[in-house]
C-alpha cells in the first residue's frame, strides 16, 4: 500500500490503532448483518467513563450521530476538540460519570477504530472499501450488544442518542426491550423520509463524483476523496442548522471584504463558514464510511420489521421512554419524533416527550441547550430513583 | 385505605393546591392502583397526588412547555400535546380513567375530545367551569357585557376558553354521546360541593362541576 500525505493519515491512524479502548471478535464470533452475510473478524473501537456499580444496574449507552464517535466526553484524538457530548456527559451532568458507567462504541461501518470500509478486508489484506457489506442500524446495534454483552451488563439503565444515534436508541427499545431500562430517542425519525434520503445521496453523489474516489479504492492508490467529501459536508452541514441561525448569524454579511468581488472566490461570510465545515470535516473522516453510515441511515424504518406498524416495535416494552424533539429542527422535525410517541403510546409504552424550543436547529442537541439539559436531568434522575441507582454528591455544572 | 384516611390524606395537598380544589375532587373519584391520563396536566400537581397517594400509573398529556419540562423533570411521563389533537392516537380501553379538568372549554371540539376520553378510558372524568351561574347571568342580562369572574378573568378577545357550556349543557351532551353519568357534583364559590341534588339549581348556584362519565354499555 502506497503511504498518503501524513496529514491525511491522522483517520487511517485511527482505524489501524484507535487511542480507545478496543474488543475484537474473532472469526468464532462472526456478527451477522441485515444483508445475509456475516462480518468477521470484529474489531468494536469504544470508550468508557465513570464505574460499573456492583450489581451493574448504572451502564448507560450512548450512541451517535452520523459523524460522530466514541469519544464523548474526552478531548477528541484528532482534533483535539472536546467531546461531541460534554454538554451532557461527565460529571454533574445529566448522564453524570460520577453515577452512571458511559459505554460509547464507534459503529460498525465507521472510520475511528470499529471495523469499516477503511478496516483491513481478511480476505484481500487491503482495506475493504465498497468491498465491505451495506451495514444497518439494526447491525449496528446488535455489535453493541455484543459489546455489552462482553462488559458483563444484562440491562442498560439508559441507550441515550441523537440523530443517527436516536434510531439506534429505537432499535435497542424494539430489538432488546428487556434490556433497555430507558431509553432517550433525540431528534430523530423512526424512519428516513425522502427527503432525508435525498440529501445523503448529494452527499454520497459528490464523494463519488470526485475523481480522487476511484470507485472506492482510493487507499489503494495513496489519493483522498477530499474535494467530494467536503461537498458532501457541506450540503449536509445546512441540514443541521435552521434557518433562523444561518440568516442571524451569516445574512448576506460580506467575507473580509466590503464589496462583492464578481468572482467565484467565498464572498460571502456563509460560503467561508461552509467551506470551513468542508474542509476540516475531511481530517477526521473517511469518504467511504460516509457512504455506509448515511446508508445505514436511509435503509431505516423501524416499522418495516413489524408489519409496518411502529406501534407493534413496542408492543409490551416496559422501558420508559424520554422522546426530545426541537421546534427548529427540520431534517427530523417535531412531527417525526410526534409520530415515534403516538407509537409508544399505542403500545402501551411509559413515554415522556417535549418539544424544545430553540432557533438552533438539528444541532441543538449537541449544544447547551437549557431546557433540554434539565429534562434529560429530570427524565434521568427519576429513572435512576426507580432503578435503585445510588445517589452521587457531585457538583451540578 | 378507608375513606376517611383517605380524606385526610388527600386533605394534606388541600394546603398546597387551595385554588384547584376541582382536583383533589377528581382524586377522589378514581380508584387506587388504577390507569389514568390527565389531558391538560400542567405542573403535574394532580399525577404526582394519583400516583403518591393512589398508586396509580399515572401519565399525562400537557400543551405548554414549561408544564411538561416541570413534569418530565418529576419522572412524571408526560408528552406535549392537546387533546384536539393528540388523543386519536391512543388505542381503545388503554386506560381506566381519562382527565380533562377546566380544559374542555378550550378545546376545539369538545364533543370529539369527550367521545375519544370515552373510547381510550373506561371512564372519562370532566371538570368545567359552569356559564350558567347566576353570576354570569346577572351579568349579561344586566351589564349587557360579556362576564368576567374569578375564575373567568380573560377579557372575551383574549379567552383560550372557546366553548363554554352550562352544567344542562354539559348533561345534554353526556346523552347525546351515549354515556352515562356515574357521579356529579356542582362546586359553590368556596369550592364546596352543592348539597342540593336538584339540577336546575346546580346550573344556578354552581361555579363549576365535576363530572364522571362512563359508556353506557359499561357497568
Amino acid at each position: 500500500m502506497q503511504f498518503v500525505p501524513a496529514h491525511k493519515t491522522a483517520g487511517i491512524r485511527e482505524v489501524e490503532a484507535p487511542n480507545s479502548l478496543v474488543l475484537q471478535f474473532g472469526s468464532d464470533r462472526p456478527l451477522p448483518l441485515d444483508a445475509g452475510v456475516s462480518l468477521s473478524p470484529l474489531t468494536i473501537a469504544y470508550q468508557t467513563y465513570g464505574e460499573l456499580n456492583a450489581v451493574r444496574s448504572n451502564a448507560v449507552l450512548v450512541c451517535h450521530a452520523l459523524t460522530g464517535d466514541q469519544h464523548v466526553a474526552n478531548t477528541h484524538p484528532i482534533t483535539g476538540k472536546p467531546g461531541w457530548w460534554q454538554t451532557m456527559v461527565g460529571p454533574g451532568r445529566p448522564i453524570d460519570t460520577n453515577r452512571y458507567f458511559v459505554i460509547a462504541s464507534n459503529v460498525v461501518g465507521g472510520c475511528m477504530g470499529t471495523t469499516g470500509p477503511t478496516s483491513l478486508n481478511p480476505v484481500s489484506g487491503r482495506p475493504y472499501g465498497l468491498d465491505l457489506p451495506v451495514v444497518t442500524i439494526k447491525d449496528m446495534v446488535r455489535a453493541q450488544a455484543m459489546l455489552v454483552d462482553h462488559l458483563g451488563i444484562d440491562t442498560l439503565f439508559c441507550v441515550a442518542g441523537g440523530s443517527m444515534g436516536g434510531m439506534q436508541v429505537l432499535q435497542w427499545a424494539a430489538s432488546y426491550p428487556e434490556r433497555v431500562f430507558a431509553a432517550m430517542p433525540i431528534a430523530t425519525a423512526a424512519r428516513h423520509t425522502a427527503q432525508n434520503i435525498a440529501f445523503h445521496e448529494v452527499g454520497r453523489q459528490a464523494v463519488m463524483a470526485d475523481p480522487d474516489w476511484r470507485g472506492g479504492r482510493y487507499l489503494d492508490e495513496g489519493v483522498v476523496p477530499t474535494k467530494g467529501l467536503a461537498v458532501a459536508r457541506m450540503a449536509a452541514h445546512i441540514t443541521y442548522l435552521s434557518e433562523t441561525v444561518l440568516q442571524s448569524k451569516f445574512g448576506r454579511k460580506l467575507q473580509d471584504r466590503v464589496a462583492p468581488t464578481f468572482s467565484f472566490d467565498a464572498d460571502f461570510q456563509i460560503e467561508n463558514y461552509l467551506r470551513h465545515q468542508g474542509t476540516s470535516f475531511v481530517d477526521r473522516f473517511d469518504a467511504n464510511s460516509y457512504l455506509y453510515v448515511t446508508r445505514a441511515c436511509d435503509y431505516f424504518d423501524l416499522a418495516d420489521d413489524y408489519g409496518g406498524t411502529l406501534a407493534y416495535a413496542f408492543k409490551g416494552s416496559k422501558s420508559r421512554f424520554c422522546v426530545v424533539s426541537f421546534n427548529s429542527d427540520w431534517l427530523y422535525p417535531t412531527s417525526a419524533s410526534r409520530a415515534i410517541v403516538h407509537a409508544l403510546n399505542a403500545g402501551g409504552a411509559s413515554v415522556s416527550f417535549v418539544d424544545i424550543e430553540t432557533d438552533r436547529g438539528h444541532d441543538a442537541f449537541l449544544l447547551d441547550t437549557r431546557e433540554f439539559i434539565a429534562t434529560s436531568r429530570g427524565f434521568l434522575d427519576a429513572a435512576a430513583r426507580a432503578r435503585g441507582i445510588a445517589e452521587v454528591k457531585s457538583e451540578r455544572t | 385505605m378507608s375513606v376517611l384516611a383517605e380524606r385526610m390524606s388527600l386533605s394534606r395537598w388541600a394546603r398546597e393546591l387551595p385554588a384547584r380544589i376541582d382536583l383533589l375532587l377528581v382524586a377522589e373519584m378514581v380508584e387506587p392502583n388504577s390507569r389514568v391520563l390527565d389531558v391538560g396536566c400542567g405542573d403535574g400537581t394532580l399525577l404526582r397526588l394519583l400516583a403518591e397517594e393512589k398508586q396509580v400509573d399515572a401519565r399525562g398529556i400537557e400543551l405548554s412547555q414549561q408544564g411538561v419540562n416541570d413534569c418530565v423533570a418529576k419522572g412524571l411521563p408526560v408528552i406535549q400535546g392537546d387533546a384536539d389533537a393528540d388523543l386519536a392516537f391512543y388505542p381503545d380501553d388503554a386506560f381506566d380513567y381519562v382527565i380533562l379538568s377546566q380544559t374542555l372549554q378550550a378545546t376545539r371540539q369538545p364533543r370529539k375530545v369527550l367521545e375519544q376520553m370515552l373510547r381510550i378510558g373506561r371512564h372519562a372524568i370532566v371538570s368545567f367551569p359552569n356559564f350558567g351561574h347566576w353570576r354570569i347571568r346577572l351579568q349579561v342580562a344586566f351589564g349587557g357585557r360579556m362576564p368576567l369572574t374569578r375564575n373567568l378573568d380573560c377579557a372575551w378577545y383574549d379567552t383560550p376558553n372557546i366553548h363554554f357550556c352550562t352544567i344542562q349543557d354539559f348533561i345534554a351532551l353526556v346523552h347525546e354521546i351515549d354515556a352515562r353519568i356515574e357521579r356529579g357534583m356542582a362546586l359553590d364559590y368556596f369550592g364546596a360541593p352543592l348539597g342540593t341534588n336538584i339540577p336546575w339549581l346546580w346550573n344556578l348556584l354552581g361555579e363549576q362541576a365535576v363530572f364522571r362519565l362512563t359508556r353506557k354499555n359499561e357497568n
